[in-house]
């Protein structure tokens, strides 16, 4: 399994650790309700270094990435970010990725951990002349700071104003001392700050931010709680609400696709799906009996099976059972009843409308 | 992690204790340890009755769902019927508040083949 830089620091606190990706991970340090809380009422700190970066660079970078991905190039400008999705050309979801300008010519990539490689062979096969793609993964360890007091304890280690650091932009500053990239975003729902630095420093930046911290209730924070944050937020999870096998439309990603930006990859059957409709649709819901969904587990209205849980959870904020599913489109208005199948049970649901918080 | 003596232990990380007129059955401190965070508890009805090793309950944690067995075959006669709404008690007191059920023994003799507090520490030490 291969290790972020501060894999024992994590097993020095106590945390459990599990297999995501290929990657050992923490999944929880004290308990995932616990740490779940500290990011909604203060701030938690996640390793997220296996996360993957990708820079595409040259004369014709944004050419090739124009094709490349879904969501319009045309928005950005050094400092700047964007959401955006990979599909393949029958519009399946190759990718959920956030782009960032560092120049005009050089872009920054940041993918998903089980899709590195996929991701990098990819965008390598559809590259312009003059353009290349390298795969800086292993350059880049990666902390994402989030929760209300998130700004407070950043402030303390560097000097830039993070108070002009709007909602998806960056800067290429210092923090404790190290270069490194600041960037307003976050997979959680709150303020929050994603880090970027070379592996080298990770131990040196963990330790000061947790110190920095220490008045403002930071807390190291695992996978467990990571998900469970932005399972209330609907922020799909790519390999569980979304893969090649479904497209933006269904999965509510249709604005990351810009049809009227010119070609891209995907282009001509996304244009269809649109048209048509889709069959079914990626819908929240909420458990109104006695159960937890899980990924997987099937979904009724009476005897007809109408779809499948692609996440379940417990939200420790509104603790309910919540979850998301494709369900066929005649099922997806909120408030409509469904039954999901708990082993060998029928346990009430009730769609909504989402996000949950 | 703690192990209670003057109790038995499965190394399914059941617990038993011998009470007058019955056998009281809960998970082990490491049990709760390891699945963290319990958010939901499924038990058997009162009455129905189990063979030792089966499945009588699920207890789901954030993360996980996981199945408890009997370690003693025999009838339901009390579940801890708090855990409905306080699941959490499991993990804040395993060995009291967080009991799961009360059963009639079958086959007394079941309990000389479980492990004892000492054995079992021994046994969570090697997994």
């Amino acid at each position: 399994m291969k290790k972020t830089p501060l894999n024992q620091i994590h097993k020095d606190l106590g945390a459990k650790m599990t297999d995501f990706g290929g990657w050992e991970m923490p999944v929880e340090y004290t308990g995932i309700i616990e740490e779940h809380q500290a990011v909604r009422n203060k701030c938690g700190l996640f390793d997220v270094s296996h996360m993957g970066e990708i820079l595409v660079s040259g004369e014709n970078a944004a050419k090739s990435l124009q094709k490349i991905i879904t969501n319009d190039l045309q928005k950005l400008e050094p400092g700047k970010i964007i959401y955006t999705l990979i599909c393949k050309a029958d519009g399946g979801i190759i990718d959920d990725l956030l782009v960032y300008c560092l120049q005009e010519d050089q872009y920054l990539m940041v993918v998903n951990a089980s899709n590195i490689e996929k991701d990098f062979e990819w965008i390598n096969s559809h590259l312009l002349a003059k353009t290349k793609a390298e795969n800086l993964s292993d350059k880049y360890a990666m902390l994402a700071l989030q929760g209300p007091e998130s700004k407070k304890v950043l402030t303390q280690l560097t000097d830039i104003d993070l108070n002009s650091l709007a909602y998806y932009r960056f800067r290429q500053a210092k923090a404790a001392g190290i270069e490194m990239i600041i960037s307003r975003t976050g997979y959680t729902g709150e303020l929050g700050y994603e880090l970027y630095f070379e592996p080298e420093a990770a131990k040196k930046i963990w330790y000061r931010l947790m110190e920095a911290g220490s008045d403002f209730g930071l807390k190291a924070c695992g996978l467990g709680a990571r998900d469970t944050l932005r399972l209330e937020k609907t922020y799909p999870l790519y390999g569980n609400d979304i893969d090649e096998t479904t497209n933006p439309y269904q999965a509510g990603l249709s604005w990351t696709v810009a049809l009227d930006k010119g070609d891209f990859i995907g282009r001509e059957k996304l244009i269809e799906i649109e048209k048509n409709c889709c069959q079914r649709k990626l819908s929240p819901f909420k458990i109104t009996g006695r159960g937890m969904a899980r990924h997987g587990y099937e979904i009724y209205a009476e005897s007809e099976m109408i779809g499948k849980v692609t996440s379940g959870s417990y939200s420790p904020t509104l603790a309910e059972s919540i979850g998301l599913a494709y369900l066929k489109n005649e099922y997806t208005e909120p408030e409509t009843e469904i039954e999901i199948k708990v082993r060998k049970r029928r346990v009430k649901a009730e769609v909504l409308k989402g996000p949950f918080v | 992690m703690s192990v209670k003596d003057g109790l038995y232990y499965s190394e399914d990380h059941e617990w038993v204790r011998e009470e007058e007129d019955c056998l009281v059955i809960g998970v082990t401190d490491f049990a709760q340890e390891e699945l963290g965070d319990i958010v939901f508890v499924e038990l058997p009805e009162v009455e129905e009755e189990f063979e030792k090793n089966d499945a009588f309950g699920v207890l789901e944690s954030v993360k996980a769902v996981s199945d408890t067995f009997i370690p003693v075959s025999g009838k339901v006669l009390e579940v801890n019927e708090n855990l409905i709404d306080n699941p959490e008690l499991i993990n804040d007191d395993p060995y009291g508040d967080g009991w799961l059920v009360k059963v009639d023994p079958a086959d007394d003799s079941e309990l000389d083949e479980l492990l004892s507090a000492e054995e079992y520490a021994e046994f969570i030490e090697e997994e």
